[in-house]
């Protein structure tokens, strides 16, 4: 729903938290998407969420760039686009800047390697954590259990790209639900 | 003149990377060896740093990649290099989609888009769950199951979980705690 009270100036710092708060590709972000714009501002819904995660992966860009411009553009159009995404992006710039200037030569492979192999555990943590409502929006009759399962298996069987899987379920869903209404007439 | 090319080999990477960060990979690696900006060392370098650093990964590569090979304003405009065909495909699709979105078949569609995201997630987790608490190298020589499960690892992750579903706080108080736990303990 658009929504001309969220100000530009909003968008943007709230998407720069996000941003300085994600680590890792991705889904990473999901926890904090969850805590700062789901539960905290009520800009969207679990669901929404995941319509927005579906349009981020086949459409092209990182996903969280992808998923920022979605929610800017439906709360304030193309400027809110904008400053979403200006919003995302600049923590990074940011900080990444800093390191490669100053901080490079103490960050050497071993410290990163402990304090990546660390963090990687408690962002599995946090993505599960997170995970468990969407089951519940997401998965919600045998139909879509069953989509869930081909998706899960199709991927791992034969490493299918994401961005088909999705497509695939999309024109499933549409198919199955033609059915559906034409045997229920 | 680097930068109108920085921003140009960006904007590429950002229009043919489909499904997010790790997909910019395979680009920054061709990337390197057509234009020699970074090496592929350097690379392996940037993929370990912009993980343990916020911000997207793919976003946080691509400020390093083009720090290094224009400095600062270099990071800048491969950064926003990087998104903008992401924000003009956006844009013209969440267009379309606001019209659309009250049609029977695109509401169909996104009851079945709505299970692949969930197994998508459920993909991302089990590919950092596999490289963290498994060793399947150790596994692969030995064939001893015991090898296979690195059983601090595996205690490391409940705990954090049980602590995120009972204790209820922000995600990055668990990530600076893991960040402090990660510096006294090898995982």
């Amino acid at each position: 729903m658009q929504d001309k009270n969220i100000s530009l100036l909003d968008l943007f710092l709230t998407f720069a938290k996000v941003g300085a708060m994600t680590f890792g590709g991705g889904y990473a972000m999901l926890p904090v998407i969850e805590k700062e714009l789901i539960d905290k501002k009520q800009w969207m819904t679990r669901q929404e969420l995941m319509d927005f995660f579906a349009v981020s992966q086949v459409t092209p860009g990182v996903i969280a760039v992808n998923t920022a411009s979605l929610l800017g553009y439906q709360k304030r159009r193309i400027l809110g686009a904008l400053s979403a995404t200006l919003g995302i992006i600049t923590p990074s710039i940011i900080i990444i800047t800093i390191i490669a200037l100053f901080l490079k030569q103490y960050m050497s492979a071993e410290i990163t390697e402990r304090l990546f192999a660390s963090i990687r555990i408690c962002v599995a943590a946090l993505i599960v954590n997170a995970l468990l409502p969407f089951f519940k929006k997401g998965i919600v009759s045998l139909f879509t259990g069953l989509l869930f399962a081909f998706s899960l298996a199709v991927y791992f069987y034969f490493k299918i790209s994401p961005a088909l899987l999705v497509v695939f379920c999309a024109i499933a869903a549409i198919i199955h639900n033609a059915i559906q209404r034409k045997t229920a007439k | 003149m680097t930068y109108l090319l920085l921003y140009i080999e960006f904007f590429k990477i950002g229009l043919f990377a489909v499904g997010g960060g790790l997909a910019t990979l395979p680009f920054l690696y061709q990337l390197s060896f057509k234009t020699g900006w970074f090496t592929t060392h350097q690379l392996a370098d940037m993929i370990a740093v912009s993980e343990i650093t916020p911000g997207p990964l793919g976003i946080n590569m691509a400020t390093f990649s083009g720090f290094n090979a224009g400095g600062i304003l270099g990071g800048i405009i491969a950064t926003l290099g990087i998104v903008t065909p992401s924000v003009i495909v956006i844009i013209i699709v969440a267009g379309i989609l606001n019209k659309f979105i009250k049609n029977k078949y695109v509401a169909d569609a996104f009851t079945g888009l709505r299970p692949a995201v969930c197994a998508l997630v459920t993909i991302a987790v089990w590919e950092i769950v596999k490289v963290s608490v498994f060793d399947f190298k150790l596994y692969e020589q030995t064939s001893n199951l015991k090898d296979l499960f690195l059983l601090k690892n595996i205690i490391y992750l409940f705990i954090l979980f049980i602590l995120i579903r009972k204790v209820k706080l922000h995600p990055i108080v668990y990530i600076g705690l893991s960040a402090a736990v990660g510096i006294f303990v090898q995982f």
